[in-house]
């Protein structure tokens, strides 16, 4: 028997699709014309072309945020992921035990960004804060105004506290979805705990670290209010993220144009990082399942 | 629309990538993609050559337009030849 493939269901997505449009493709649309012009007024512009492109590119300041940004945003990834894990495998799993801990550990994610800014602003203090006063007071210089070193290994504290919860309450929800038959034939195989780990639980995992990966690289590499409030990109430049670069240009200076272009080249960058790890991540997947069958 | 500063560069760029949506809906009607391998590292279907091609030629461009002193026509020439590459034998 054929199976008929009714596609008419398609048609329900159009809403979505409109809205979309109206929110996302006509901006877009917008900035990719302001990127090709220097627009003074709405009947004053002029068509620059590639102008503002190559200007961008060539960019110290805006080159040494890129890489400031992938170093930034590898950092925190290479800290959350693993540390979600392991967080998520010595959770509790039922319980009063199990609701106290997930509520705990769920708490971070429900701070608004620029107050996680606020509270580490304050809390690093040296003459307030309990963390810069107890640093100061076992010795150390400790100074996020002054020291670049103080003021990166913060914000990345920082990304660490308000983020590894989500990695954990992923993984947590995937461990949870793997069926006990799975750790009783461990158990008669007598499996070691790291081979339950790396052949049971990791790849039940690979599917919502996948997720996890994709948004905390996307959240990090957007990251704005939080290092803007606690160091406002100093000192010196060295904590000048790329929106921040960004909103400078376009909301501080006007440079629509300039932005603009700047804007799609940032927005290509996580389009291609973003493919890439998605891609690569499922291809794995497909091979693993190959093996299997 | 006129908040929208339309150039004609701009309006054809993106008639191209309408056009080449719905030539590939159309497409994808008569005669349903295939996933293969082809000198990619992975197997695609015919859209996601598509998306690589248009991706690959946004930095095409970047490249060519920050780095060089050469025309974006070049750009522009490469990324063609380089699609239909990859919509062939990619």
């Amino acid at each position: 028997m054929t199976k008929v493939y009714n596609n008419r269901a398609w048609w329900l997505i159009l809403p979505m699709l409109l809205l979309v449009a109206f929110s996302a493709v006509i901006p877009v649309m917008t900035v990719v014309n302001y990127s090709v012009q220097d627009v003074f007024d709405a009947h004053t512009r002029f068509f620059t072309g590639t102008e503002w492109f190559r200007e961008m590119l060539n960019d110290p300041a805006l080159q040494a945020a890129v890489l400031r940004q992938f170093a930034f945003s590898l950092t925190v990834l290479a800290i959350e992921v693993p540390l979600g894990i392991g967080i998520a495998l010595i959770m509790p799993k039922k319980g009063w035990q199990a609701s106290a801990i997930l509520i705990l550990v769920t708490m971070p994610l429900l701070i608004p960004w620029n107050v996680v800014g606020s509270i580490w602003q304050i809390f690093t203090r040296g003459d307030i804060g309990l963390m810069g006063w107890s640093l100061r007071e076992l010795g150390y210089g400790y100074n996020i105004t002054s020291s670049p070193l103080d003021a990166w290994v913060t914000i990345i504290l920082m990304d660490v506290w308000h983020w590894t919860p989500l990695i954990a309450l992923l993984c947590f929800s995937g461990l949870r979805s793997i069926p006990d038959a799975y750790y009783q034939a461990a158990r008669i195989d007598r499996a070691s705990k790291w081979a339950v780990f790396r052949y049971i639980q990791l790849p039940k995992l690979t599917n919502v670290l996948v997720i996890g990966v994709l948004l905390r690289f996307m959240h990090s590499f957007m990251i704005y209010a939080e290092p803007f409030v606690l160091t406002g990109g100093g000192p010196g430049n060295s904590t000048t993220f790329l929106s921040q670069s960004l909103t400078t240009m376009a909301i501080g200076q006007q440079d629509l144009g300039p932005s603009a272009a700047f804007s799609l080249i940032y927005f290509l960058i996580i389009l291609l990082v973003t493919w890439v790890f998605y891609t690569a991540i499922m291809n794995m997947q497909k091979d693993d399942n190959n093996q299997e069958a | 629309m006129d908040w929208m500063v339309w150039t004609t560069p701009t309006a054809v760029f993106f008639a191209v990538i309408a056009a080449m949506l719905v030539g590939m809906t159309a497409w994808e009607v008569v005669s349903p993609t295939v996933e293969r391998k082809g000198f990619l590292p992975i197997a695609t279907t015919r859209g996601d050559r598509l998306f690589i091609g248009l991706l690959s030629a946004a930095y095409i461009h970047l490249a060519v337009v920050g780095f060089t002193q050469l025309s974006i026509w070049l750009a522009l020439g490469g990324s063609v030849i380089w699609l239909l590459i990859l919509m062939r034998w990619g």
